[in-house]
């Protein structure tokens, strides 16, 4: 039995009736008087020089109300890290892929604003596209941006401990490279975005983003305006994922156009514009070269890694970071070295996606650590459990595991995949694979560098006592966090769940950097509970002075007051409340002083009573460059095992059931955890079986559209058994960390490795379609190698 | 040219001049105000804007509004009743299967659809019947539980739901 009422059970959310009725407002949902429709003008080319933009017919049409390009909109550089802004809101000199935004319109209804766009004329003179890293990377390749020569947006070189030393001492040493593919975070809500400039001079910005902080900043530099003048105000929003963790052309474009007429102006992406867009997974290609005794103990990692960036940087100096230090655990590895380079192309740009960094690295490691496995003549869970970091244990890159269930989940998917028995032991084109991974909880810096709080939380009771209201700016995206901060909050104040109300999403309810990183169960988290305990503590201190009790002597619990002495009189206070309420019908009774009472009686003698909670991680990680990335207050951790058929026949691969175990800390809400968990291994399977953004020789995407890329359905995707591991996270509230990002670490590698198991051959290439398998299938046989 | 086109839409009776290229799904979400119904591609992929139409789950963004002319048209709005939330959006709140809740509404109308001709569908066909209907965020299971248990609670309660 828990300790706790509320957190750890399997509350529903507080959300779910009103989606489950329709009634939950998304940003198409909200009309606003005199609202104008905008729409953006995209460059249908991948590479060209603007040579004029001729907007006068445009702003001739009846109904448009706006038109505006660079020269109206200025030149403001932005972008994710401050490092590198290296976008405007609109192109000037040239476009740089096919979908940059060169104008904005916007008019009475959409279908005027449409035509509108497509009466501006811009004269173009094309410039040679770079499609592939190759091609960018070549000496004297045309610049996308100038100062770049190569392309090359960033480089990482880092190396802790001495990797070639290391290999020397080795018994095996082998090198495999991975290509993973770009992809679409797919989330089924199209961007959709009103902002409203008023008179007085402010602006608010309705809109669906995982970070209303970041955006506000990036709106308000970009618009020149203070931050005081800029309100980030989030709707329900149709899932993230990434791609809605930064600032976009749509938002400041009706920013812009809602300024230029003091109208508010709608604007929304189309699902072609979503993939346009972009954002999302980068393309990965690792080469790893990895060292270790007979025995298995893993000697040293040499890890290389290219990303095709797309046109500009957004996220991407966190992700070619990621793509190295996110390989410093969950093993014990004493020696690494990483190279990494982003690289500019002609393609929409990419940026941060659920496991940021992450995936790909873990998906040919763990594939490598597999092959290894096999050539070592070990099973390859006692290869991981040989190695395995325990709580305590620091990586080679500096990042502290302060709790870390990684054995135990280990030990959990073995046990529940039944993995002994079926081993080795499973027919031709029937195989088991397993694999693990780490994520962090949170990011230990912000995007922009400073000693912000990384979360403020407000707690106000109101007056009558009846209700708490949670004020934050953290994002509710479809992971649970309203919920998970009611829990928090009512536990730690010690009221009932159905007593606390969550507004969240609104950059005047105080500081918080958002969904993203897997950061609000600890982080917001923390805040919360803070700001609990401060009202807590105002209630009690009251109490304490008005019955003359001590205020260690008084507690709340399930919206009761606990008093340790029985000989506490407080009828006065009870007399007065119903004096106080004549008419009511939901008078307080009973032998125990309610926490309405209580806070009532608060509330005469102080006021509102306001709590408030902040939280900012202690300084992290080591002092080399790029150190940040990769910190954290915390890490999640999780294991996977995958059963897969395979037809010999076709290629085509069935995966028949997932095993995971996720060490989430301790869970808040235990429906919440195991569905992070089964959203996130849905979309590793997706990301491992069939997504990849396909272009045309011309830079155009071929399937921009959820027909072509195929993401799971249900008929896709199995059950998995999902197994909470819990361990007490330190620093975590009420001991809790991640979920939402970890539990897809490990699910494309478990899945390459079921499918060697089903074949005897391995892919080192994304996604796993039927022709891939197939052709890969083919090969062996035709080497005449037919080991299974 | 508008046209004027009549159609009954969670039981109410609405006469409404429409363009000829307007979608069922823009008419039910600008005309009548009924949001409910999302649009997460327009083009028939994601499932999100499904409705029943006479008896049978459409995409209504492939639906022009003029086809809906004579039609009787569900809605997510219109599943509640005075007894409260229809038991499927009840067993999607109680059994987590709503995460965003941006595929909800359509997941809902989908399952709610199968219920009415297959009072008690194993789970292959619960998923059949859902696989129009995608889901980015739960992976799925959670959903096909909770209509795996509305349809135990049909059984159990005796009750019909239309
Ligand atoms: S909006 Fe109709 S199927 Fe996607
Ligand atoms: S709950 Fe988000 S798409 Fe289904």
């Amino acid at each position: 039995m828990s300790e706790y009422s509320i957190i750890n059970t399997r509350a529903p959310r507080l959300d779910a009736p009103d989606k489950a009725t329709g009634r939950a407002t998304f940003i198409d949902d909200l009309n606003m008087p005199g609202m104008l429709f905008g729409a953006i003008l995209q460059s249908p080319l991948a590479h060209a020089k603007i040579l004029n933009i001729d907007t006068s017919r445009a702003k001739k049409l009846p109904g448009v109300k706006a038109v505006v390009t660079a020269e109206e909109a200025g030149l403001v550089k932005y972008g994710v890290s401050p490092a590198r802004y290296d976008e405007t809101l609109y192109c000037h000199e040239k476009v740089r892929y096919v979908g940059d935004e060169i104008a904005a319109v916007a008019a009475v209804d959409l279908e005027t604003a449409l035509e509108a766009v497509s009466l501006i004329r811009v004269d173009y003179d094309d410039l040679p596209a770079l499609f592939t890293i190759e091609e960018a990377m070549v000496e004297g390749a045309p610049a996308l941006h100038e100062g770049f020569p190569q392309n090359i947006c960033a480089e990482v070189h880092q190396e802790f401990g001495d990797v070639e030393a290391a290999f020397n001492e080795c018994d095996l040493v082998r090198t495999d490279k991975f290509i993973s593919k770009r992809q679409d975070a797919a989330f089924i809500e199209p961007h959709g975005c009103i902002a409203d400039y008023d008179l007085s001079g402010h602006l608010t910005l309705h809109t669906s983003t995982q970070v209303p902080h970041y955006v506000m900043r990036t709106v308000a530099m970009v618009m020149g305006l203070p931050v005081g003048d800029v309100r980030v105000v989030k709707p329900y929003v149709g899932g993230g994922f990434g791609p809605k963790a930064e600032a976009t052309p749509l938002e400041m474009s009706a920013c812009i156009l809602s300024m230029k007429t003091v109208r508010p102006v709608k604007m929304n992406y189309t699902r072609e514009q979503v993939f346009l867009h972009s954002r999302a997974r980068h393309q990965f290609i690792h080469t790893m070269t990895t060292g270790v005794k007979k025995d298995g103990t893993l000697m040293a990692l040499k890890n290389e890694c290219y990303l095709d960036g797309g046109a500009y940087t957004s996220f991407g100096i966190a992700t070619v970071y990621y793509a190295g230090s996110l390989l410093g655990g969950p093993y014990k590895l004493p020696n690494m070295k990483y190279d990494g380079w982003r690289i500019y192309t002609n393609k929409p740009v990419c940026g941060a996606q659920r496991g940021h960094g992450g995936v790909a690295a873990r998906a040919a490691w763990e594939h490598q650590l597999d092959i290894i496995a096999e050539e070592l003549g070990m099973d390859p869970i006692e290869l991981r459990l040989k190695n395995v970091m325990v709580a305590g244990d620091t990586t080679c890159n500096e990042l502290n595991m302060s709790s870390l269930g990684m054995k135990e989940c280990v030990e959990a998917v073995r046990q529940g995949s039944k993995w002994n028995a079926k081993r080795g032991k499973m027919p031709r084109g029937k195989g088991i694979g397993m694999a693990c991974g780490f994520f962090v909880s949170g990011a230990g810096y912000p995007i922009y560098r400073s000693d912000t709080y990384h979360s403020t939380v407000l707690i106000k009771l109101s007056e009558d006592g009846g209700t708490v209201n949670v004020y934050t700016g953290s994002a509710e995206i479809g992971q649970g966090s309203d919920t998970t901060m009611a829990m928090i909050a009512a536990e730690a104040l010690g009221v009932r769940l159905d007593d606390v109300r969550v507004a969240s999403g609104d950059t005047e309810f105080g500081v918080d950097l958002g969904a993203y990183s897997s950061r609000q169960t600890l982080m917001t988290g923390h805040a919360t509970k803070e700001a609990a305990e401060d009202v807590k503590r105002q209630v009690l201190e009251v109490l304490s002075e008005k019955l003359n009790t001590p205020v260690d002597g008084i507690d709340i619990k399930d919206g009761l007051i606990i008093f340790k002495s029985k000989d506490v009189d407080f009828s006065a206070i009870r007399a007065r409340y119903i004096k106080e309420h004549r008419g009511w019908s939901d008078l307080p009774r009973g032998n125990d002083l309610t926490f309405r009472e209580a806070a009532r009686t608060a509330y005469l003698a102080r006021g509102s009573i306001v709590g408030t909670g902040k939280y900012k991680p202690p300084e992290l990680g080591g002092k080399y460059k790029g150190a940040a990335v990769g910190t954290s207050p915390a890490y999640g951790c999780s294991a996977q095992v995958v059963e897969v058929t395979v037809d010999m026949e076709t290629g085509k691969i069935t995966v028949d059931k997932m095993t995971d175990a996720h060490d989430c800390g301790f869970a808040i809400n235990r429906t919440s955890v195991e569905g992070q968990m089964q959203g996130s291994l849905c979309m590793g399977l997706g990301e491992a079986m069939f997504e990849e953004v396909k272009f045309d020789e011309d830079g155009r995407i071929l399937n921009a559209n959820l027909g072509e890329y195929k993401i799971p359905t249900a008929l896709d995707m199995p059950n998995v058994e999902a197994i909470i591991v819990e361990s007490n996270e330190p620093n975590g509230p009420f001991g809790a960390k991640e979920v939402g990002e970890g539990a897809i670490i490990p699910t494309i590698p478990a899945i390459l490795n079921a499918v060697y198991d089903a074949t005897g051959v391995r892919i080192n290439e994304l996604p796993l379609t039927p022709e891939r398998v197939y052709m890969a299938l083919k090969a062996k046989v035709e080497k005449g190698d037919t080991r299974d | 040219m508008k046209r004027l086109i009549t159609l009954t839409v969670n039981d109410k009776k609405y006469e409404v001049a429409v363009e000829p290229n307007m979608t069922l799904v823009d008419l039910l979400r600008y005309e009548l105000g009924l949001t409910g119904t999302k649009k997460g591609c327009e083009v028939g992929d994601c499932g999100s804007c499904t409705v029943i139409m006479d008896g049978n789950p459409v995409n209504s963004c492939l639906v022009l509004a003029v086809q809906a002319n004579g039609r009787d048209i569900l809605t997510i709005e219109g599943l509640e009743t005075d007894e409260g939330l229809h038991p499927v959006q009840q067993a999607f709140v109680d059994k987590g299967a709503i995460q965003c809740g941006f595929c909800t509404s359509g997941m809902i109308l989908s399952a709610k659809n199968l219920l009415d001709r297959n009072a008690k569908p194993d789970e292959a066909e619960v998923r059949m019947a859902i696989s129009g209907n995608l889901c980015r965020c739960t992976g799925y299971q959670k959903i096909v539980e909770a209509i795996k248990s509305a349809s135990g609670w049909r059984e159990g309660s005796g009750k019909s739901h239309e």
